[in-house]
């Protein structure tokens, strides 16, 4: 064997593994929350905000410097958003579970 | 920081994304998944600015963004989530194709090599095409979900189809991965057209693929939506060699992936089916050719002594309540009920509504106790013995002729309402159902008509209930 690792294949050997956690973290989420996991999943995909922040940061302000910004106010209302609802929805859930049972499935 | 620090920092933000995700199985825990969905982005982000050489403009844009987002948080109504979710899909396909267009202008900014290698070029390619395709998609099923059908037959929540759609599609779809092979190997000073042009194809494509898809296959739309806004996330991960990316975009994509298998199993339709689209524009025409079956109907008044009268009441709930924002007079009549001594439930369809678990949202909202809201394996075998189904604003989710073999609908799991003692179903007028097939249930002799919009007739109830 020789040669060092390309950057493709880590990058495949982490999304493989990444798809199959998530395939087995998904199953367990209760169908009574799949509004709040559809938010949460949202708010999670705006991490795509950490390219657009390096977008924005060369250093020199070119058109790309700004299409970066753009992307970084576009998604930020995801990430405060997405959140934000999300934790909105949840507080719903917890209210009644409060007055009394556990007995949902 | 070094390159190290970066890498561990991003994989503890990995790591608490994946738990946030996993907080979702039960509403005692979900909440603290959210906290560490929050924690994680934070530090994602924090990381990135320490290592970014200027952080002004990105630090205004997050402000305003942020300012805008906690706005639209706090004032959504939960009728509108479905808009809203698909609003935010938009915003990430958005980002991606700006950030795909940044790599490109400059790559070395990204750390990727100048020109771009070619297997960075395919990656850039997916990121690009997958966002642009949920960005235009997801336009378009913000303005079916947010009823704008009447300023553009685009956002018409009927489904839009014209002859050789497919073709027009597949031809476009062909033509993008065309230009996108001479993307691959064009000289830096010559992959601007064929980028330029490919990207232009998949904002196209995106909405052609949609238009024909109408309002009540929605739920499967919004995941598959959810579902490409991840994996547009993750080849930009790819392309920029990042791994927080990655993982967080395959956690999106493959939840999106498996919402929108539960709701075309919801529907005995295959995925296939579904995106193809046009679904109750054919069948709709064949149905309408039976005579006039009687209907008996009722006025508020009828149902107010029905209801009071049962001792075990299910009600299913379904477009109509998110429709008229009934679920808290719904409430306010369980409540009622249930002070007279009567056992009130709720049966929920995996597809009732306009996105997964957006009845439960709903009903969560107007502090209905959870323990009395049920999935449909759990429930349905108590319609037998119940003394009132109350339908309120749903049809196809209740409609018996899926148990017949040759109908439409045949196969697609339901909530048997039709086995009760008594049906009152609310409706607003008699028309046929998303599926276009007529609904059995309503011409039952022991099914009771109540017209009128859902809030406004639950209203009703409640008052003549005393």
């Amino acid at each position: 064997m020789t040669g060092t690792i390309d950057h493709t294949v880590i990058n495949l050997t982490v999304f493989v593994l990444a798809v199959f956690v998530g395939y087995h973290v998904v199953w367990t989420v209760t169908p009574a929350l799949h509004t709040p996991l559809m938010s949460v999943t949202n708010a999670i995909s705006s991490v795509i905000v950490v390219g657009a922040i390096l977008a924005a940061g060369p250093g020199t302000l070119d058109f790309g410097s700004i299409l970066g910004a753009v992307a970084v106010g576009l998604v930020a209302i995801n990430t405060f958003g997405g959140f934000l609802v999300s934790q909105r929805m949840l507080e719903m859930f917890k209210k009644k579970d409060s007055s009394k049972s556990t007995g949902h499935k | 920081m070094t390159a190290n620090q970066v890498a561990l920092s991003y994989l503890v933000a990995s790591v608490l994304f994946i738990l946030s995700l996993k907080g979702l199985s039960h509403p005692l825990t979900a909440r603290r998944g959210n906290l560490f969905g929050m924690i994680g982005m934070a530090i994602a982000v924090l990381t990135t600015f320490a290592v970014t050489r200027r952080v002004d403009l990105a630090m205004g844009a997050l402000a305003i963004g942020g300012i805008i987002g906690y706005i639209v948080a706090k004032r959504v109504e939960m009728t509108q989530m479905p808009e809203l979710v698909a609003a935010m899909h938009s915003l990430v396909g958005m980002a991606a194709v700006l950030i795909a267009i940044a790599v490109v202008n400059n790559p070395q900014a990204f750390n990727v090599e100048f020109p771009i290698p070619a297997g960075n070029r395919v990656e850039l390619f997916v990121g690009t095409f997958v966002g642009a395709i949920t960005f235009s998609g997801s336009v378009i099923a913000f303005g079916k979900l947010a009823g704008l059908g009447k300023y553009s037959r685009l956002f018409s929540s009927a489904p839009v189809v014209f002859k050789g759609q497919h073709i027009v599609n597949l031809v476009l779809a062909l033509a993008m991965v065309g230009f996108g092979v001479v993307f691959f190997g064009a000289a830096p000073e010559a992959q601007w057209p064929p980028f330029i042009a490919m990207t232009a194809i998949a904002f196209l494509l995106g909405l052609l693929i949609i238009i024909p898809i109408g309002g009540a296959d929605m739920p499967v739309v919004i995941s598959m939506l959810n579902s490409y806004s991840g994996w547009a996330a993750a080849g930009i991960g790819f392309s920029l060699n990042n791994s927080l990316l990655i993982v967080a975009g395959s956690l999106v994509g493959s939840s999106g992936a498996i919402l929108s298998y539960i709701m075309c199993k919801a529907m005995n339709r295959s995925f296939f089916s579904v995106i193809l689209g046009g679904f109750g524009a054919t069948e709709g025409a064949t149905v309408t050719g039976g005579e006039q079956k009687a209907v008996r109907s009722g006025s508020p008044d009828d149902v107010a002594f029905l209801l009071g009268n049962a001792e075990d009441v299910i009600i299913v709930p379904g477009y109509g309540l998110a429709v008229g924002r009934a679920q808290h007079a719904t409430k306010e009549l369980a409540h009622k009920l249930t002070a007279k001594g009567v056992r009130v439930r709720y049966a929920i369809h995996p597809v009732a509504g306009r996105m997964p678990g957006h009845m439960n949202v709903l009903l969560a909202e107007a502090e209905v106790p959870y323990d009395q809201v049920f999935e449909m394996e759990d429930i349905n075998s108590d319609f037998g013995t119940c003394d009132v189904a109350f339908v309120l604003g749903a049809n196809d989710v209740v409609n018996p002729l899926a148990e017949v073999k040759g109908s439409a609908i045949y196969g697609m799991p339901i909530l048997e309402a039709h086995k009760a003692r008594t049906v009152i179903v609310n409706k607003r007028s008699m028309a046929a159902g998303y599926a276009g097939v007529d609904n059995p249930l309503f011409y039952m002799d022991r099914t009771m008509m109540v017209f009128g919009d859902a809030k406004k007739v639950v209203e009703d109830i409640v008052k003549a209930i005393e």
